[in-house]
């Protein structure tokens, strides 16, 4: 029979194979009590005992010269665990004061330290639940002789199927022929996760009780990339996913291959690849890409889907989470970018005409400065946990950047004068995003530490097109002369100043512009992390010398159908 | 008795593996080591005990050395915070 589960995708990639099923005994508390003080003596040396054999086993596997660090890591926590010293006292108060039986006593303190673990309001922490109830299995394990568990042998490209998988199971196993886990329960951060993406090998977790219904030998589909598990796939299906797989086994390759490759021109010039990121999994996420920093971090997020705006202390919190996952590198963190068109619910803003053209962003942050100093407060604070910038979005003269600038030092004050400690020097920079900002990038270089051209409302506002429009989306087009001349009028500006500039926009992780705009002097592109190594290809195939004729030529053309094909041509 | 305050700067807190190296560490002294966060107390010997603590990244912790060897014991801890924990 063939179906399908859908689950949580918890390490990339497809697998094809055959399912193993891996069943556990039922463990269950048998109530009797001790009768008599030889019988707690005895019971606290069986479970002595047991300890020991279980460190020494799990010393026995960490001994495999083959294993990763983590995994070894994992194994050091296992033997903490098993000789905590919290843990023993709690089994042999059990077993003297309350005469439970050895077994009993471990399984009640095993379960309360499960329940604390489960409890927590961390996934990380959470996920620890499996370690302590892994120990516990090997200490109940090793108090019934009878408790052996033989070696399992796999065939060829096993798929483990199975409730969850104990992290000094996954160690123990014989690797080289599993290909890929199924698991009922966990979630990104379990164990089975964690393994699994640092072996490399595709699994879907949390795929719930259907998977009980998955027998050996089934032909399993493992797609960790939608969290899905096709149990007997038919013909067609099959086709798709061996399609599937190499795609993304090729695009893997790829993406390993150029990690880390320095993002540097033929001729040697450096280029700065960043990710535009919404929150802290993101930062990290994309340093997984080789980012080398956010180029742009969104804080709309966090005002989002409440009931009222978050207090300084919640956008304190965000920040720095933000900033401790960005292993100080550089991020810019833009003041909200809100308006009539993003309408949050708590904050009545009127319905407008053009809410494009209307009261957003900087605009409503210098109107209303009680929002605005709440959140440049948090971002200061923040500043002390990474190497955090300031960006102001929609800056359309040197006046708006002036005030908020203005209320930047009175939040800074008000800090200082509360002995809270910030990043005296943190930068300030602006989005040049508004035409007239870009017309006069020459005036407000003087007066920011930075630009990053936001490309998408840049070309929506130079080219009076609406890009939400389906009607009139052909004329939506970054690479129409205008566009680009506003491009790189601000890049040159800025180079001429001295302040760093980049770009935050869907242009920057468009490969066929990539050789122009490093023509331009562009060299700080910020994009989604799984973009980065696309654009890297580009940049590390061409030098900065033909980036520079390619812009030279580009300049001369008259119209973006033109322009669009000459750079067609020079991909192939 | 030295009693220290510090910033946890590891994004991840005192996770499992952290508190392994911790505790190793903690096991080559005679002092007693003890950690605080906010009201709550435990020696640093205990695995469950530390991850129990949920120290996240950014917190403030307070570790208590007490023993013959506590100057000694203080400065590997100190060591331990500010250079290892990065690296775990």
């Amino acid at each position: 029979m063939s179906f399908q589960i859908k689950g949580i995708a918890a390490s990339p990639g497809i697998s094809i194979g055959r399912a193993f099923v891996l069943k556990k005994n039922a463990i269950a508390a048998t109530g009797v009590l001790l009768r008599s003080s030889q019988e707690v003596l005895n019971d606290v040396k069986r479970f002595e005992d047991s300890v020991q054999d279980s460190v020494d086993e799990v010393e026995k596997i960490k001994s495999n010269p083959a294993l990763k660090n983590d995994e070894v890591g994992i194994l050091d926590t296992h033997i903490e665990f098993l000789t905590d010293p919290q843990i023993k006292s709690n089994v042999i108060d059990k077993i003297e004061k309350q005469k439970r039986n050895v077994k009993d006593a471990v399984i009640e303190v095993i379960h309360d330290a499960v329940k604390l673990f489960e409890d927590m309001d961390d996934d990380y922490m959470r996920a620890r639940a499996t370690d302590i109830r892994d120990v516990g299995n090997r200490i109940l394990k090793n108090l019934s002789p009878s408790g052996q568990t033989k070696s399992q042998e796999f065939g060829l490209d096993t798929i483990i199927i199975a409730d969850d998988i104990s992290p000094s199971e996954t160690i123990a196993m014989d690797m080289q022929r599993v290909i890929g886990f199924a698991t009922s329960v966990g979630g990104k951060t379990s164990h089975t996760a964690i393994l699994a993406k640092s072996k490399g090998i595709p699994a879907v977790v949390g795929g719930g009780g259907a998977l009980h219904d998955i027998e050996n030998n089934d032909v399993i589909i493992v797609d960790g990339l939608d969290g899905l598990v096709i149990i007997n796939p038919d013909k067609d299906c099959m086709a798709g996913y061996k399609t599937k797989k190499e795609t993304y086994d090729n695009h893997f390759k790829l993406l390993q291959s150029l990690k880390n490759v320095p993002a540097t021109t033929a001729d040697g010039i450096e280029i700065k690849l960043l990710a535009n990121i919404a929150n802290a999994d993101e930062m990290e996420e994309s340093l997984e890409y080789g980012a080398e920093g956010a180029g742009l971090f969104r804080t709309e997020l966090l005002f989002m889907n409440r009931d009222s705006f978050p207090t300084e202390e919640e956008q304190f919190e965000f920040y720095k989470k933000v900033a401790l996952k960005s292993r100080s590198k550089p991020v810019i963190v833009r003041t909200i970018d809100i308006g009539g068109d993003k309408p949050l619910p708590y904050f009545g803003l009127p319905q407008e005409e053009n809410p494009f053209l209307g009261y957003r962003a900087i605009r409503i942050c210098l109107d209303r400065k009680d929002i605005f100093m709440t959140q440049l407060k948090a971002i200061l604070r923040a500043s002390e946990y990474g190497n955090l910038k300031i960006m102001f979005p929609m800056i359309g003269n040197v006046l708006e950047l002036r005030q908020a600038r203005k209320i930047l030092e009175e939040s800074k004050n008000e800090l200082l004068d509360d002995k809270i400690d910030f990043n005296k020097g943190i930068q300030v920079g602006i989005t040049i995003e508004v035409p007239s900002a870009a017309i006069t990038a020459d005036i407000l270089a003087r007066e920011a530490d930075f630009f990053s051209i936001g490309t998408n409302d840049l070309c929506q506002y130079t080219l009076a097109v609406d890009r939400g429009n389906e009607k009139i989306k052909e004329l939506y087009d970054p690479f129409h002369p205008a566009v680009l001349r506003l491009i790189r009028h601000s890049i040159a500006q800025a180079h001429q100043h001295n302040i760093d500039v980049g770009m935050c926009g869907e242009f920057a992780s468009d490969p066929l512009a990539t050789l122009l705009l490093i023509g331009m002097g562009l060299n700080e592109f910020s994009m989604s992390g799984a973009s980065i190594p696309a654009i890297k290809n580009q940049i590390i195939t061409y030098s900065h010398e033909q980036a520079k004729e390619v812009c030279e030529k580009v300049m001369t053309m008259d119209n973006s159908k033109d322009i669009k094909e000459y750079l067609e041509e020079l991909k192939k | 008795m030295i009693s220290k305050n510090y910033i946890i700067t590891a994004p991840e807190g005192i996770h499992a593996r952290p508190a392994t190296a911790l505790i190793r560490l903690t096991k080559k002294f005679k002092s007693s080591v003890s950690l605080k966060k906010g009201d709550n107390l435990v020696q640093l010997n205990s695995m469950l005990n530390i991850l129990a603590i949920g120290a996240k990244g950014g917190e403030s912790i307070t570790v208590i050395i007490e023993g013959e060897d506590e100057v000694d014991a203080a400065e590997a801890i100190d060591d331990f915070f500010s250079e290892v924990l990065k690296n775990l």
